[in-house]
């Protein structure tokens, strides 16, 4: 059984039965998923929650399903890793990464679509659908796989061959769109007019996005019930971010946590930093942008949850960061090579994010920091092919021993020579 | 028929244009406008179209050359 009472509209308060619909008539708000907590405070109590599966669904109650048997690949309940290295590099006490890297098919759209998917049979769907620029494509792919759904997934014809690849595996129709990003987001939004298909961010999102707030739920257990002092979010539409802040007060007024001290800081890229350019100006207001950076997973130029993530901000006394495609491949390489964790440029602009936000004294070193990674590396690895720059040798004791006398020396002359020239 | 719902924005140099009237004329379009804010530098407008795809289809084509951002009224549907 569902918990789920109604969709309401977020800007008006309209509300609307629970139908695959996801725009208010009046306003054109965005359509919100609304509970009855009573029942749920009910059916759920940290024990239940700590006897059920380690996968997402331990937190079943709080997602707007009715059916038993879910679309599950397994996604969720991923590791909080205590980042010590990391930590100790930008000077902090507590550091900790949410590593969704790991989930099933790579990334936490698995959250997301899981949900959608689930909703999408209850529905009566037999096709689900998406546009994307990658994670969101090879998630709905895989769950359409196993939920023996058809899937037609719309990506731009010039994404990273990583992308293509980890969505075409599952065998979905894939569409690539020869076109501008307006025109690619223009068609998709007329085919999913036309087609009557679970387009999982479009009519399906009231229940698509809920997903997310399981990366609060499991951050909040994982730390032993409570919520992190900052939390540093990769926002491409605002919608992970929305909802990881909802899902930490749904906690609290649950009384699972004491209390939401949490500051939300927004991680864009430079190239597609819609959030960061209105905050800057103080503005209410989204100046839609047409993105331009290597992170692709955040190239949204008209983020549909912007006004919402500026609400989070000023309410949770956050901050939002665009940082340069430059620091995206140091982030990157910086997280591998202090915790083992390969990202995605996502995850590069989120530890980006985390070294501005220490460096300019918004976090200070003891307070307890989550951020959020949200992607693997994999994916992307066109963004750091840099890194290659192997010990070539014959295969002979001596020509290896040589190539390393060479490192050696050149790694002496590296650490002799002055700093800032070349 | 078909009806449309778009975000259409303007920039500055087009603020003082009835770019609005004119698709509505030149393309047998009927036109309604549901949520607005336009200021004497920048607006963003969303509107219901409704008309023959073809009408509406070459109607939105000019309006984009003419310079005026043509967007879904939701938000970008592209998604990571």
């Amino acid at each position: 059984m569902s918990y789920a009472i109604a969709l309401r509209c977020r800007r008006c308060g309209r509300e609307y039965p629970l139908e695959p619909i996801y725009v208010c008539e009046f306003c054109f708000g965005p359509l919100e998923v609304m509970y009855n907590y009573e029942a749920i405070a009910r059916a759920i109590s940290k024990k239940s929650i700590g006897s059920g599966p380690l996968t997402m669904w331990r937190y079943r109650p709080l997602l707007p399903v009715e059916s038993d048997e879910v679309v599950d690949i397994n996604g969720g309940f991923t590791p909080l890793v205590k980042a010590k290295n990391l930590a100790k590099k930008l000077g902090l006490e507590q550091l900790y990464l949410k590593n969704d890297c790991v989930n099933p098919s790579y990334s936490f759209k698995d959250r997301n679509v899981s949900v959608a998917a689930t909703k999408a049979k209850e529905f009566g769907f037999d096709t689900i659908a998406c546009a994307s620029t990658g994670n969101l494509a090879c998630s709905v792919a895989a769950h359409a796989a196993r939920a023996g759904l058809k899937a037609f997934v719309f990506i731009p014809a010039d994404l990273e061959k990583g992308k293509v690849i980890g969505a075409a595996i599952y065998g979905p129709t894939l569409v690539a769109v020869k076109g501008s990003y307006d025109e690619v987001n223009r068609l998709c939004s007329e085919v999913a007019d036309r087609y009557n298909w679970a387009f999982v961010n479009i009519n399906i999102r009231p229940y698509y996005s809920e997903g997310s707030k399981t990366l609060a739920y499991e951050v909040a257990e994982q730390l032993g019930w409570r919520a992190p002092d900052h939390a540093i979010v990769p926002v491409a539409s605002g919608s992970l971010f929305a909802k990881i802040w909802k899902g930490f007060h749904e906690f609290a007024n649950l009384g699972f946590i004491e209390r939401v001290p949490t500051r939300m800081h927004v991680a864009q890229a430079e190239g597609s930093a819609p959030i960061v350019h209105a905050y800057a100006e103080g503005s209410k207001e989204i100046r839609p942008v047409k993105p331009n950076t290597i992170a692709r997973s955040l190239a949204i130029g008209n983020p549909a949850d912007g006004h919402f993530v500026l609400r989070i901000l000023k309410e949770s006394n956050g901050s939002a960061c665009g940082v340069t495609d430059e620091e995206v491949v140091e982030g990157m390489k910086l997280l591998a090579q202090t915790e083992g964790i390969f990202a995605e440029t996502a995850g590069g602009v989120t530890i980006a994010t985390l070294k501005r936000l220490v460096a300019s004294g918004v976090i200070k070193s003891h307070e307890l920091v989550v951020a959020y990674i949200t992607g693997n590396g994999l994916k992307t690895q066109e963004a750091v092919e840099e890194v290659v720059k192997p010990l070539i040798i014959q295969p002979s004791l001596g020509s290896f021993e040589q190539a390393l006398k060479k490192e050696q020396q050149g790694e002496t002359l590296e650490a002799q020579r002055v700093p800032g020239k070349k | 028929m078909k009806k449309m719902r778009v975000e259409f924005t303007f920039p500055t140099k087009l603020i003082k244009e009835p770019i609005i009237y004119r698709l509505g004329i030149q393309f047998n379009v009927v036109t309604n406008i549901r949520r607005a804010d336009v200021t004497e530098d920048r607006g963003w407008v969303i509107l219901e179209i409704e008309g023959e795809e073809e009408d509406i289809e070459k109607g939105l084509a000019w309006v984009t050359e003419q310079g005026v951002g043509v967007a879904p009224a939701i938000g970008d549907v592209l998604e990571g």
